[in-house]
């Protein structure tokens, strides 16, 4: 009889499926996994180290490089943290900004994870569906904070400016004639408000969509059913959070369970999975879609009613309005300490957790009065996720350990921070 | 919400008895603080006691207390500090034990209680050099393979020991001492307690 050995294998770090740089060894028998062993830290940043070393503000922007997917929330966690720390109240127009900025950033992260995860295991129109909803939310990004991607839109105490009153058109050019552009510039006549109501009016439509193309179709499922199955125990007890953890049946939310913000104002439900497999937290993912757009319109509802701060009007903390600065003395002293030394925040620790639309992303800091954290650690979902992916899969196909990276839904600048 | 933290300081006080060193409540959150020696013992009680209840581990970071308020901290220079979660009960609470040698710091392993535990141990055994004895698997993690020292320690600096390059002579990338100085940008700055007046203004 032959003498067969099991085959250990390099699976990545440059590797189209494998979301950036993970690193998994392999050992296999035959095409089916025996063990995978994930070497994590290609990405490794030092970003709480960079933090103890720059003052809270100056830090903000590091966070939306966390989970650059889901840039807003990272910040909402930090801000959070800070605001606990300091004992701050956030003006409740910036609250519904966060939340409605929350949900578009969870859409945004979903919408990456449908198409990622559809490329992955062979579904490619995906990818071109879900990127032209992602460009509209790009652009709500850029104009509310003048970045695409990394906005380091919210503050300690609230967001850095109210929503604007007119939404950027485009310009007609050699490829987009006039007549093509007005059409394109037809959503974006009005405010931002307007722009994401028109969003939020088609974006239904885009997720039955998504959902004819995946929900019932015989590959889809003959790649996703039964793969990669976690039992709600195991879970738990690995520290799963947000959809790994919904997907296995356990009806857990933090925005329900312990709301922040505005969201006990929210009227929304919790998708929750039944067989814990890959299927199932996709469809969770797709459920989650529809209730964020239905949360993004009851907070448009009520921006639209109630002007008013954004952010506090300690100048402590926020920094105060560029035409009293020109015009005040005093005014013109906090805006210089502010950016310059920042503002101390008294000694003690907080841990701030949001519901990240991977899972729980916590901010822990510990201050011991200066103008700068003296440790700050950053709890990303994907790392406790990661953790789970040898488990399983293990008695899968190589091909599987594909669906199932892209079901975890992790990115590496949270996992190797 | 506040009756709710009561209930959770009774329970930990009812559960944990003698075992703890420190239990404060601040902002909202819980922090309690054991001895090395009973470490697991009240990590299995909160996890176990149906009044407590934690079920996942949340979060376990070391932390380096020595330059702590710009050196006026006395205690142990090591620290690990767990985040717990109760899904049953929806509360949560810091647990936090101090390594008793600065030199060698040594805590006890948690993976018995949470597996969960496994990778976030190993990051603190990474960056902090914290020893978690018992763990099934202390390797480092974030750190590149062959990394010398434990980087998010006090005493290291930020821009590192070694910096990378491309020789061309040798036609490989080695290690160099790094040639960068280190610089501060902002100092760090403890004002006095109500310096600004936060608050009031």
């Amino acid at each position: 009889m032959a003498d067969i050995r099991n085959y250990t294998m390099n699976f990545g770090p440059q590797h189209p499926a494998a979301h950036g740089v993970l690193r998994l060894v392999l050992e296999l028998d035959g095409e089916v996994v025996v063990r995978a062993d994930p070497h994590i830290g290609m990405l490794h940043r030092a970003t709480e180290k960079l933090a103890e070393n720059k003052t809270y503000v100056q830090s903000l922007p590091y966070m939306d490089r966390l989970d650059y997917f889901s840039v807003m929330a990272n910040e909402h966690a930090y801000c959070m943290a800070i605001e606990r720390l300091l004992g701050i109240e956030v003006p409740e127009r910036a609250q519904y900004i966060r939340v409605m900025f929350d949900e578009i950033t969870r859409i945004l992260s979903h919408l990456l994870f449908l198409g990622a995860h559809g490329l992955d295991i062979g579904a490619m129109t995906m990818f071109l569906y879900t990127f032209r909803e992602r460009e509209d939310l790009f652009d709500v990004y850029e104009a509310v904070s003048g970045a695409r991607v990394h906005a380091a839109y919210y503050r300690p105490g609230g967001v850095y400016r109210d929503l604007p009153d007119v939404m950027p058109q485009y310009a007609a050019t050699k490829i987009h004639g006039a007549k093509a552009v007005a059409r394109l510039n037809d959503s974006r006549s009005g405010s931002l408000l307007d722009f994401i109501e028109d969003f939020t009016d088609r974006f239904p439509a885009n997720v039955d969509e998504y959902e004819a193309l995946l929900t019932d179709n015989r590959i889809w499922k003959q790649r996703t059913v039964g793969i990669g199955v976690i039992t709600p125990e195991r879970a738990i007890e690995l520290g799963f959070t947000g959809v790994m953890l919904r997907g296995s049946g356990v009806e857990w939310d933090l925005r329900k369970k312990q709301p922040y913000e505005v969201y006990d104002r929210m009227d929304f439900d919790i998708p929750v999975g039944v067989n814990g497999d890959t299927y199932d937290r996709y469809l969770v993912r797709v459920e989650e879609l529809r209730q964020s757009n239905r949360i993004i319109r009851q907070c448009i509802e009520w921006l639209r009613a109630n002007p008013g701060p954004v952010i506090v009007d300690n100048h402590k903390v926020a920094p105060p309005a560029r035409a009293d600065m020109k015009g005040g003395m005093e005014e013109l002293i906090h805006h210089f300490k502010l950016f310059t030394e920042g503002f101390c925040v008294p000694a003690g620790e907080a841990y701030a957790a949001v519901e990240h639309p991977k899972g729980e992303f916590g901010i822990y800091i510990v201050s011991d009065g200066a103008n700068k954290p003296y440790r700050v650690k950053i709890r990303g979902a994907g790392f406790a996720h990661l953790q789970g992916l040898s488990e399983m899969s293990r008695g899968h196909m190589i091909a599987d350990v594909v669906a199932i990276i892209g079901s975890l839904d992790f990115v590496f600048g949270e996992v190797d921070r | 919400m506040a009756g709710k933290l009561e209930q959770l300081k009774n329970n930990l006080e009812a559960a944990l008895g003698s075992r703890i060193v420190s239990l404060t409540q601040a902002l909202g959150e819980i922090t309690v603080v054991v001895s090395a020696v009973d470490y697991v013992a009240a990590a299995q009680a909160l996890h176990d006691d149906p009044r407590l209840a934690f079920a996942q581990l949340m979060d376990l970071c070391g932390v380096d207390y020595s330059a702590y308020g710009d050196g006026v901290w006395k205690g142990a220079r090591f620290a690990a500090t767990s985040q717990l979660l109760s899904l049953e009960h929806n509360w949560r609470v810091r647990l936090r034990v101090f390594a008793e040698d600065d030199g060698f710091p040594v805590v006890d392993t948690l993976t018995g209680i949470w597996p969960g535990a496994n990778w976030y141990e190993r990051e603190a055994f990474d960056l902090f050099g914290i020893m978690f004895s018992g763990h099934p698997d202390l390797r480092r993690i974030l750190t590149d393979y062959g990394f010398v020292g434990h980087p998010f320690r006090k005493d290291f600096p930020l821009s590192g020991q070694v910096e990378m390059r491309y020789d061309p002579q040798q036609k490989r990338v080695i290690y160099q001492p790094v040639s960068i100085e280190p610089r501060e940008i902002t100092p760090r700055i403890i004002r006095e307690e109500q310096y600004g007046d936060l608050g009031h203004g």
